[in-house]
């Protein structure tokens, strides 16, 4: 509607223009540079964006598809040999593949359901009225801004067998020192550790906003009606939140199909295996070994593509879920003031 | 600018809580905070003392004095100073590219009618759902093609535009900047360019900033493509702390050490501008 407006108004402008004798009159050529503006340009101001976008994220994600029908090495990526499907039946007959399919799945699930539901806790106790609350907002996000990385490294060290710090604290309750790393489900929550804390900082941010946008008028009627907060939460916050729920679960689940670096420095040398039975290789581990320890890139771009599957589905059976639910979040919307 | 401070005003009068918070709630958030924290001062204190020291039980929890020493002897393992400077200049780069070039096209989606923005605006937003992982092994391929692998251009340009950088700002305009502003400016004869200078960038500085903030923020912590594109020979700081979390060097506080280092800076700014970035993040999330 405003844009139709507004190329009205280019219009009129220019004929306006043309016509009026003022000052500054304006030849026929002026009216066209005018016209060829107002719709060539928008194209320029999106090219660089697009140039940069159809290169580096388009084409590579496209091209990914083709690569995964070839045998490619890394040492001579030009070099390219036609496989069909060969790379795609190998990795549904190979036991480390679906052994990384079910650790993604397993790792996803223990770190994104805790993770929600804590950030879900807090922001109800942050929707508060507090004191220092910019405070624990800006604390709470200090893991968000450590990189990956350095909070690894720092988690692999406090998660240690005989000196770490987890386990000593552990220790004072009378549990006997774990070996995080080399059992399967102890490494695999030590990762989903990592992962809860660096995200649930952010997450409880992003429902707080949400949660910031619903009128207070609801929350006035479930007092009237003798509502108790556990009960406000139920049945007017989190349905209330409801699209940025769906919205958090949708990021979190492609972000945890995509985990890679704390599995891979949780592991120290080595770590693209997933320890010493892979008990914790992720997808994205193990396309690192295909690709840059085997030296199998033809095999790593048939993982790839196997994830972005996964992740379809995935996405897919959230929208699902989320549409059954439809019709509580449009009450709650009807009566949100504009 | 206006949305923005209609917003807050508008919270306000629903007041951002409809009760004090209690004891309780003080408690738990208290709490989150250590938690949140608590792995960042021990790595301040682990990497202030000697390798002996931290296996002790109990452990130590206050920093001690052998601070310097360590992140010496992690200066001489790897190279933390040359990973700060290309961080920076990746990062730096990234921001102010995205920034540039995410205005612009999030001026005309917002502003500006033309031929197929509907079409070019679903793929952008469809893009947002794919992982950067699946198109790791093509762009690996044209990155060596063009003979970039070790460089740090081969991390700056892939990550240069982000689809979520257009679609922040598209919202922000469609929201911040009134068209009757920029019908006046047309009708006074203004060209696309002199109204995307004179009015579009003045109008855009505050989200410009946010959006420069986390994607400078996003580009120093980014992980998986700097691992695959560069190495160890011109890293950036996480590819020079992967090398150093990769075990070849034993001693735990010099490690705490290079990670401190490769760390704080970015948390520095952090403390200094977080309440922007929380502003930025929340914001950024009710229009999402």
């Amino acid at each position: 509607m405003r844009l139709k407006a507004q190329m009205a108004a280019t219009d009129q402008a220019g004929s306006l223009v043309a016509e009026a004798p003022g000052p500054r009159p304006r030849s026929a050529w002026r009216t066209r540079l005018t016209k060829l503006d107002s719709k060539a340009s928008p194209y320029l101001y999106i090219s660089p964006f697009f140039l940069l976008f159809a290169g580096f994220g388009l084409f590579p994600l496209a091209y990914t598809a083709w690569i995964s029908l070839h045998s490619v090495s890394l040492q001579n990526v030009d070099d390219r040999t036609w496989v069909g499907l060969d790379n795609y039946s190998r990795l549904i007959h190979d036991d480390q593949f679906w052994n990384a399919v079910l650790n993604t799945l397993t790792i996803g699930l223990i770190s994104t359901v805790p993770q929600l539901l804590i950030a879900l806790g807090l922001a109800h106790l942050l929707h508060c009225k507090l004191r220092g609350s910019t405070f624990f907002r800006v604390s709470m996000l200090m893991p968000y801004a450590t990189s990956v990385a350095a909070a690894t490294i720092v988690f692999a060290m406090l998660f240690g067998r005989d000196f770490g710090l987890i386990n000593w604290f552990l220790g004072l309750f009378g549990v006997d020192n774990i070996d995080w790393e080399n059992g399967k489900w102890s490494s695999q929550i030590a990762i989903s550790t990592i992962v809860t804390w660096r995200w649930t900082g952010y997450n409880a941010l992003i429902y707080l906003a949400a949660m910031q946008a619903i009128p207070k008028d609801l929350y006035e009627a479930a007092e009237v009606d003798g509502a108790s907060r556990w009960q406000q939460l139920r049945h007017v916050t989190i349905p209330g939140i409801k699209p940025t729920i769906v919205f958090t679960v949708i990021i979190s689940t492609i972000g945890a199909t995509q985990l890679f670096g704390e599995p891979l420095l949780f592991g120290g040398a080595g770590g693209y295996r997933g320890g010493a039975d892979h008990q914790y290789q992720t997808l994205g581990l193990l396309l690192y070994e295909q690709g840059w320890f085997n030296f199998q890139l033809g095999r790593a771009a048939a993982t790839a593509w196997t994830m972005f599957l996964i992740i379809m589905l995935a996405v897919a059976v959230n929208a699902l879920l989320a549409a059954r639910g439809r019709s509580v979040f449009a009450v709650g919307r009807r009566r949100r003031p504009v | 600018m206006s949305a923005v401070s209609q917003r807050r005003r508008g919270l306000r009068r629903w007041g951002v809580g409809e009760q004090r918070g209690g004891p309780w709630t003080y408690a738990v958030l208290v709490l989150t905070t250590i938690v949140a924290i608590f792995p960042l001062y021990w790595t301040l204190v682990a990497a202030s003392r000697t390798n002996s020291e931290i296996v002790q039980s109990p452990p130590p929890f206050t920093p001690g004095g052998n601070l310097f020493t360590n992140i010496g002897e992690a200066l001489d393992q790897v190279d933390m100073f040359k990973a700060l400077l290309n961080s920076l200049i990746v990062s730096g780069s990234i921001a102010l590219g995205t920034v540039l070039f995410c205005t612009l096209a999030g001026f005309a989606f917002a502003k500006l009618r033309f031929r197929g923005s509907t079409v070019l605006l679903i793929i952008i937003l469809a893009t947002m759902m794919v992982p950067a992982q699946l198109g790791v092994v093509p762009l690996f391929i044209l990155i060596a093609d063009l003979g970039w692998v070790n460089q740090l251009q081969a991390v700056i340009f892939p990550t240069l535009v982000s689809a979520f950088g257009v679609v922040f700002m598209r919202q922000y305009l469609l929201k911040a900047l009134p068209t009757e502003i920029i019908e006046a400016a047309v009708v006074d004869g203004a060209s696309s360019f002199r109204i995307f200078r004179s009015i579009v960038l003045p109008a855009a500085r505050p989200a410009m900033a946010v959006l420069g903030m986390l994607t400078f923020l996003m580009a120093w912590n980014d992980f998986f493509w700097p691992i695959i594109a560069l190495s160890s020979q011109n890293p950036t700081v996480q590819v020079a702390l992967n090398s150093l979390g990769q075990g070849y060097v034993p001693d735990r506080s010099i490690i705490l050490a290079g990670t401190l280092v490769g760390t704080v800076p970015v948390l520095i700014v952090f403390a200094l501008l977080g309440k922007q970035i929380v502003g930025g993040i929340m914001e950024g999330a009710v229009k999402g």
